[in-house]
C-alpha cells in the first residue's frame, strides 16, 4: 500500500522529473506548438512543491485536489486545465483515503483519462497526451489482471506510454495547437504525451 | 445589459477585440482577460475569474464569455463550472468578429440568449 507520505514523495519526484525535462519538453513544443510546454509544466509543479508541506498530513484525495488546483491556476497553457482536471478527478476518487493500493491507482488513472477527455474533448489518435495515457492504462490493467506486482505493473505502463509517444510521431495532429501544422506535424512526438510519460516514469522510479 | 469577458492568450488581442466592440457600443460592460499575470502569453485562471466576477456585478442580464483557442476555452470552462452561475455562458464563435457583433447586439438590450446567437451567427458572415 502507498500512504499519503509516499504520495507526497512521489509528487516531489514528479516535480524533479519535470524540471529535468523542462527544456526538452519546451523544445518539442517549439517544433509543433507554442514553445512553452516545459516552462509551463515547471511553473505548475514549482507551485505544487511549494504547497505540498501544507497538505502533506491530509488524505490523498485532498493532496491530489490541491495539486490539480495548483496546476490549473499556474500552468497557463492547455496542460494546466488538462493535468489539473486529471489530478482533481483522481483526487475525488481517493477522498478520505490515507493509503491506496494498485486497484485504487488504476481507478485514478481511469478517472484522470476521463477528466482529460472531458476537458479537452479529445479521443485516441489525435496526437495528444491521451495517446500515451490510454495505452499505459490498458497495459497496467492487463499486467495487474495477470497478477503482476506493482513494480511490473508500473514498468508495463511506462513501456506502453513510451510506445505511445513513438506512435504520436507517425500521426497528424488534429487537436491542439499542432493541428494548425497539419501534415507538417508528422515526425514530431507530442509534447503532452511525452510529459505524461515523464510523470509516469517518475511515479515508477519513486515508488 | 449583457456583459462580456474576452479571453485570449494575449492581453493585447483581448484588449484589441474589446476596443473594436466598444468603439460601436461604448456603454456595454466588457473586460479583457488575456495572457498571464506576469504579462506573458497564456491563460490565467485567476485573471479570468476576476474579470467574470467583476463583469457579472455590472451585468444582471448575464455574461457572455468569448475565447480564442485551446487553453482559453478550457480555463474559461473551469472558471464557469466553479462559479456555478447559469447567467455566465461561453460561446463558440470567431474571436473578434463574434465579440464585435455580440457587443453591438447587447447594447440594444437583447437577452443573453439573443446575444449568444448573434456571436454564433458571426461565423457565417462572409468577408469575400
Amino acid at each position: 500500500m502507498t500512504d499519503n507520505a509516499k504520495v507526497v514523495a512521489i509528487l516531489t519526484a514528479m516535480k524533479e522529473a519535470i524540471d529535468e525535462n523542462a527544456q526538452f519538453l519546451t523544445d518539442l513544443d517549439a517544433a509543433i506548438g507554442d514553445n512553452d510546454h516545459g516552462i509551463n509544466m515547471a511553473r505548475g509543479f514549482k507551485k505544487v512543491e511549494a504547497d505540498l508541506p501544507g497538505v502533506a498530513a491530509k488524505d490523498i484525495g485532498a493532496i491530489l485536489k490541491k495539486v490539480g488546483m495548483d496546476l490549473v491556476s499556474t500552468v497557463g497553457g492547455s496542460s494546466g486545465p488538462l493535468y489539473g482536471t486529471a489530478f482533481m478527478k483522481a483526487g475525488a476518487k481517493t477522498a478520505g483515503k490515507m493509503e491506496i493500493g494498485m486497484d485504487d491507482f488504476l481507478v485514478m488513472i481511469d478517472e484522470a483519462i476521463g477528466g482529460v477527455q472531458m476537458r479537452g474533448k479529445a479521443v485516441a489518435g489525435e496526437k495528444t497526451m491521451l495517446d500515451a495515457m490510454m495505452p499505459a492504462r490498458d497495459a497496467m490493467k492487463a499486467a495487474a489482471a495477470e497478477g503482476k506486482g506493482v513494480r511490473e505493473v508500473l514498468d508495463a505502463g511506462v513501456a506502453a506510454a513510451e510506445a505511445g509517444v513513438e506512435y504520436t510521431k507517425t500521426i497528424i495532429a488534429t487537436k491542439g495547437r499542432a493541428s494548425y501544422l497539419g501534415e507538417r506535424s508528422i515526425g514530431h512526438q507530442d509534447p503532452g504525451a511525452t510529459s505524461f510519460t515523464v510523470l509516469l516514469k517518475a511515479i515508477a522510479s519513486a515508488y | 445589459m449583457v456583459g462580456f469577458v474576452l479571453v485570449s492568450h494575449s492581453q493585447k488581442a483581448a484588449e484589441g477585440a474589446a476596443e473594436l466592440g466598444l468603439m460601436m457600443a461604448p456603454s456595454v460592460p466588457v473586460a479583457a482577460a488575456g495572457g498571464m499575470a506576469d504579462g506573458g502569453l497564456g491563460t490565467d485562471y485567476e485573471k479570468i475569474m476576476e474579470a467574470i466576477t467583476s463583469i457579472r456585478e455590472q451585468a444582471p442580464e448575464g455574461v457572455l464569455v468569448i475565447m480564442d483557442m485551446g487553453s482559453s476555452c478550457m480555463t474559461a470552462s473551469m472558471v464557469i463550472e466553479d462559479l456555478g452561475d447559469e447567467g455566465i455562458v461561453m460561446v463558440d464563435c470567431p474571436f473578434i468578429e463574434g465579440a464585435v457583433a455580440a457587443i453591438v447586439e447587447a447594447e440594444g438590450g437583447s437577452s443573453l440568449e439573443e446575444v449568444k446567437q448573434t456571436a454564433e451567427d458571426a461565423r457565417e458572415v462572409r468577408k469575400l
